[in-house]
This record gives C-alpha cells, structure tokens and sequence, in this order.
C-alpha cells in the first residue's frame, strides 16, 4: 500500500484539518505518513498544497514527486488544476466546484470545470450545499475528505474515529455534524463512481 | 498509539523537552517559529516549568540562552536563517567561551525562499564558528538528534548548531518518544577565564577551540547521523541533510542501487568520505542550500569526477526535491500533464478587513501629492503592501531597516522620507534606528503598524504594543506633539490622511502610530470566547 495525495486550497481554507484527520487515522492503522504543510507568508491568501503520503514501508521524501499522486484532493476548482503534473497517469482529482475569489484575473468556471472534465474521472463535488445539508456551512473539508475516501487507502471507520478524536473538544453536536458531513461526501462519490 | 504525529520544528521541541532543558529563547520566523509554539504549549503540565515566552530579538534570545547555561540548565535557541545574522554577535563568540549547560541553536532555513529574503545555508555559520553541526533528515530523527545535541554540547562543552529546512520543519509524520530526562540542578559557573572575553582570555579560548576541532571530527565519523548505504556501481552520492531523503527515494522508486554516503552531522567526517571517493568513479554532491562541501570536496582546481550545484547537474538555486536528484542522476523525467493555461498566480495578499489596508490606502493617497514618494518599509505582513492593487512601499531589506535606510535617504536629502514598520519589527530592530534619526534630527516619519501581534508567522506575543510603544518613542524623545495616533478604518480616512500630510511635511522626527488588532487575531480570540 503506497498512497500519495496532493491536497489543495487557499489559505485559510483549512486544508490541514483534512490533513490532519487522514494522518491520525493512518497513524491509527499503523501505517507510515509524511505531510507536508505551508506556513509563513504564503498562507495569507494565496494557493497552498499539503503533499500526504501513506505506506505500509518507509517513506523517504516528504515532497511528492510529478507524475506520481494517485488523487489531488482540492477545496477549490481552480487550485485542483495547478497541481495537475503530480497526477499519476489513471489517476483522479476530487475537487469542490465553488470557486474561491479573490484575484481579478481568475478565470471563468465553465474553463475551468471543462479543464477539470478533461482528466480521467474527476468527482466534482458542491461542497458548500452537502455541507448545509448536513448542518454546518463550516463543514465542506469533511464533506470533501468523505469524497475523496473511496480513494485514500484507510477504512471509512478509521477516519470517522478520525474525525470523532479531532473534534472531541467541540462537543458531540460538533462530532456528529462532521460525521454527517463526510458521509453526505462520501455518498455522493459513490453515486459518481456507479454512473456510466 | 504510541507515536506523535508532529512536525520537524515540533519533533526539535519535543526532544528538547526531553532533554531536560529549563527554557527556550526565541523570535518568531518562518519555518522556525513552530519549535517554540510546541513548547509554549506542552510545557505547562511539566513538573518543573520551562521557560518559553517570545524574546523581543535573536540576539536577546540567543544571550538569554547563553545566560541560562551558564547558570548550569539546558537551552534551547530557536530562529530562523536570517535570524543567526541578527544573533551572530552572540553566536560566534559563544563558541570561544563554551557553555556550561547543555546549548542547543536550532536554526531553521529557507531554500527557495518560501517566506524569506535570501537562502542563506546556516552550515557555513556552523563552518565559521567551528561548532558541530547536526542536520538530521527525519522527524524521528530530529527528535533523536535534538535529545543527543544537548549530552555532545555539554560533554564538548560548546553550543550545537542543529540546522533543518523547511520542507522538514513543516513535515508531519509519526515520532517515537523515549523517557524523559530531568532538568539540570543550578550550578552556575565561575569561570572568568572562559567567559570574560578579554584578549588574553580570547586568545587562549580560542585556542581550545582549535585545538577541540580534531576531536569533533572524531565524533562525527562515528556519529549514527553519517552513515554509508552500500551498493553497486560507479556512481555514488553523497547526500547531505534531507537531500538524502530525495536520493533514497529516487533509489527506492527506481529500483537503483547505487551507494549513498548519508552526511547528518559536522565537521565532515573526512575519512568516511576518503573511503567513498576511492570506491565510486564519480561523485554526484547533493546538498540542501549552498555548495558548502562540494566547494570544499571539489578543491580551488575543479574535481573532474564531482557533479552538483556548482557544474550544473543539480540547479545552483532553490530547495531539491526527488524530481530533481533523478535528473541529476541522468534520469529521464516522465511525461506529466502540463498546467492548464487558464490557471493564474494566486499570490499571498493582505486578509479582507486588515487595518494595514486601510493605512496604505491613507499613505498613497498623501504621498501622491508629493513629486517624490519613497516608503521605505519592513518585514512583516505589511510587507504585502509592495504587491497590487496597493504598491505602497518601495524597500523591505532586513528587520528594523524601513527606519534606518529613511534616517540615511533623509540624510542624503531625500523628502519626504517615511518609514513602515509594524509593532513587533519595530521592538525587534526599529528602536534603535529610531534613536539613531533622533540624535542626528532627522527629518523622517515612522509609521508604526501596530497590530497587537507578529501577525505574518501566525499572531504571537508582540513585545511591546500599544501604549508601551508610545511610551518607547516617548523615551527615546520623539517630541510629544509630533507622536500620532490613528486608527486605521475606512470611516477614519479622511482623518488619518490629514494627521500622515501634517506629519509627514514636519522638518524633524515624528511618529504616527497606526493601532488597530489583527483581524485574525481577534477573530480567533473571539472564537475561543464562545
């Protein structure tokens, strides 16, 4: 097992809590991690990646290299699209569709959901409506991990514990809609994985 | 689960506080800053408490540091690259003294300049002030490192350089602790002779120094952090740092086999390296910053069968990466998909609702009217203001040097002369320049952006703000009538222009204090409060 995952976003967007709930659950599963995060100047706004790498042998490198992820996962459209030359061959993006703006020269969404269509098999997930659904506006990240879980290589009851120890501090309300969050995402990726 | 998910920088905290050290001594700065954080927050609930608020520079942390040694108990100095400059003083006379308590420098740089002004390689301090240097390349064994740095230190009776990059301080993985050891009892040092730098004592001082160096070099040659990796064939690498994590997984994802010689602690352990460069034809030198050793393995008249930074094969600038070392390795790049056209820069940029916003849309405006309208400003997140849509500041050089390079232009003649600087930058290195511009009456005005924090490296204790910097600039004697105060909002602009046009045309020092907290800051505290 050897799963290399590019996550992407904007600054403030919260990536590493996705991060952190897969690498608690891999830990859990006595797998190997490395992840990488961004501090410091460019987190205020500007694009941010997080390279996580899961193995049952060691991990060297805590960059991943170009044309060896296996999924970007990304929380916003057009940041899925920059990381493309660490796709794999055959490999997928899950990427949220609600743009995040807050550049002039961002490009229009039909380009950029058309580029996203381009590669093989994206799900395409509206992460802002399934995360209102399921009860927090502020619960997109998990709506999105559950999208993307079909994909990571760790089982859905690991990364529900995940989540559960990650947000035990916030109460049981907070647990549960977290909970529901990723399984309204992880719902919706298996009905785009059935469809022709 | 017994293993800590952690970052490099919070592994280094972690074996320090297992080290037993009775405090750490820093100023924030990416990617170092996490290494202080970790222990602010983990230390609490010690038996014994560690020491661990933000100093107000590197330099008065790393003394601190030197002073807590001397007292006989264990310390930790953290700081970022450029940071070692501002601490160099310190630093390299820290070596001709020796400490009493073990002294440990993590000192965090930036290749690539991921939020830094230059990727200095602090090895070459390590060099210049002939101390050992460790660079482990994993968490775990950062961890490790940073938990024997502290026994080499007091055994060598000299401070450890631990030096990382940022890909490692701000990697997670899992890391293993070992029981904890305890703090050192107080047992302070009479020791003129070592520690009163007087000539005679320097000279003699300096001596041990130099006569300690083969003894350090024994160390590292049978040091667990160089080690050879055997194989086959006639190439090898020598892997420096974490440049040895890229070449073992370029030798893992391509099944290769060539022999690696893993270098984790200086000196160079010369006859490790002797021996290898009798078993390989040729050498491919891959280290993490500057050509330091392959300029040294290479000699003054080339080294025909060395490759590197310094040939070509590997970039001269910039972190490496896997990708990297496979090309240098004569590896053929796969194809990968490019990036889509459509796909544009997304540069860091000032939050919405940030008061610097609303002070540089005051400040250009006023400096508009002006033929000339230099800002000279500083590091920090007003430092964004450079970017669009603002262009509100024409220079950011070092901390502190928006105050000093006006004082000069201001000498020079240049008007209006007009400084940036934010509340922490300012107590960091400002302070004195302004001292500077008042004794030689200067005509100059200081914009403080006072925040209430050291917002860019993620909102730490500021150390001073508010009505203490009104106080600082009051004692350095900065006129009372000519210190201002502004608050940064939309609804004050027209104010605020009119206090920055009065100021900034007065012929003498003044100073214009924008106060207003950070919005992150206060948004989080507000979320902590519910």
């Amino acid at each position: 097992m050897h799963i290399n995952i590019i996550l992407a976003g904007v600054g403030g967007q919260g990536i590493l809590t996705i991060a952190a709930v897969i690498g608690r659950a891999a830990l859990q599963s006595g797998l190997t991690i490395r992840q990488t995060e961004v501090h410091g100047m460019s987190q205020r706004g500007g694009a941010v990646q997080s390279h996580l790498r899961i193995s049952n042998r060691e991990i060297y490198s805590d960059l991943i290299a170009e044309g060896t992820a296996h999924l970007i996962l990304s929380v916003e459209p057009h940041e899925a699209l920059r990381y493309l030359p660490f796709l794999a061959p055959e490999s997928r993006i899950v990427t949220s569709i609600e743009p995040f703006i807050n550049i002039e020269n961002y490009p229009a969404i039909d380009d950029i959901l058309a580029e996203l269509n381009r590669t093989k098999r994206p799900v395409m997930v509206n992460a802002a409506e399934l995360a209102r659904e399921a009860g927090h506006a502020r619960t997109s990240n998990m709506v999105m991990l559950g999208a993307a879980s079909p994909y990571i290589g760790i089982a859905t009851e690991q990364l529900e514990s995940a989540i559960g120890e990650l947000f035990h501090a916030k109460g049981p309300d907070i647990v549960d809609v977290n909970i529901r969050a990723f399984r309204k995402g992880q719902e919706l990726s298996q009905t785009q994985a059935t469809e022709p | 689960m017994n293993k800590h998910l952690l970052l490099g920088a919070e592994a280094i905290a972690l074996g320090a506080l297992d080290a037993g050290i009775s405090g750490v001594y820093a100023y924030p700065g990416t990617p170092s800053t996490e290494i202080t954080e970790y222990i602010q927050k983990n230390s609490a609930d010690l038996e014994k408490a560690v020491r661990s608020s933000w100093s107000t520079n590197e330099k008065t942390a790393y003394e601190a540091a030197l002073g807590m040694s001397y007292a006989g108990k264990r310390s930790l100095v953290c700081m970022k690259h450029v940071g070692l400059n501002v601490a160099a003083d310190a630093f390299i006379n820290s070596a001709i003294t020796g400490i009493n308590g073990g002294l440990v420098v993590a000192v965090a740089d930036d290749p690539s300049m991921h939020s830094s002004q230059n990727e200095q390689d602090s090895r070459v301090y390590g060099k210049f002030a002939m101390l050992p240097v460790l660079e482990p390349s994993s968490q775990q064994d950062l961890y490790t490192a940073t938990r024997e740095a502290f026994d080499l230190s007091e055994s060598v009776k000299l401070p450890v350089l631990l030096r990382l990059t940022t890909r490692l301080a701000h990697s997670r993985a899992g890391v293993e602790r070992t029981a904890a050891r305890m703090q050192n009892p107080l047992h302070a040092l009479y020791a003129p002779e070592r520690f009163v730098l007087i000539p005679q004592n320097a000279r003699r001082q300096y001596n041990v120094l130099l006569g300690i160096q083969q003894e350090l070099e024994k160390i590292s040659e049978h040091s667990w952090l160089n080690r050879l990796i055997t194989g086959s064939g006639s190439k090898g690498v020598i892997a420096f740092g974490i440049a040895f994590n890229y070449t073992m997984e370029v030798r893992q994802a391509f099944g290769l086999d060539f022999p690696v010689l893993k270098i984790g602690q200086y000196p160079l352990p010369r006859k490790q390296v002797e021996s290898f460069f009798t078993s390989c034809e040729t050498i491919l030198v891959a280290e993490e910053g500057y050509p330091v050793y392959e300029e040294l393995l290479r000699g003054y008249f080339g080294g025909d069968n060395i490759m590197g930074r310094m040939d070509g094969t590997l970039p001269r600038a910039g972190e490496l990466n896997a990708d990297i070392i496979a090309s240098g390795l004569g590896i053929k790049p796969a194809t990968v998909l490019p990036v889509p056209d459509i796909v544009v820069h997304r540069p860091p940029a000032l939050c919405k609702g940030c008061g610097h916003r609303d002070l540089y849309d005051a400040l250009t405006t006023v400096m508009s009217s002006f033929q000339e309208h230099h800002v000279f400003s500083d590091i920090g997140c007003y430092t964004l203001g450079a970017l669009e849509p603002f262009n509100a500041i024409h220079t950011c050089v070092d901390m502190g040097a928006s105050i000093t390079m006006a004082k000069g232009a201001a000498d020079a003649g240049l008007r209006p002369a007009v400084a940036v600087i934010g509340d922490s930058t300012f107590t960091h290195s400002g302070m004195t320049g302004l001292l500077d511009a008042i004794n030689d009456k200067s005509p100059l005005t200081v914009i403080i952006a006072d925040n209430d924090t050291t917002a860019m490296t993620g909102g730490q204790q500021s150390s001073a703000t508010g009505s203490r910097l009104l106080d600082i600039c009051r004692g350095l004697g900065v006129d009372e009538g000519h210190i201002r105060i502004i608050v940064p909002l939309k609804s004050h602009l027209e104010e605020n222009m009119t206090v920055l046009r009065e100021e900034i045309i007065y012929e003498g020092v003044s100073v214009v204090i924008a106060r207003r907290e950070c919005i992150e800051t206060a948004s989080r505290k507000k979320r902590t409060k519910v």
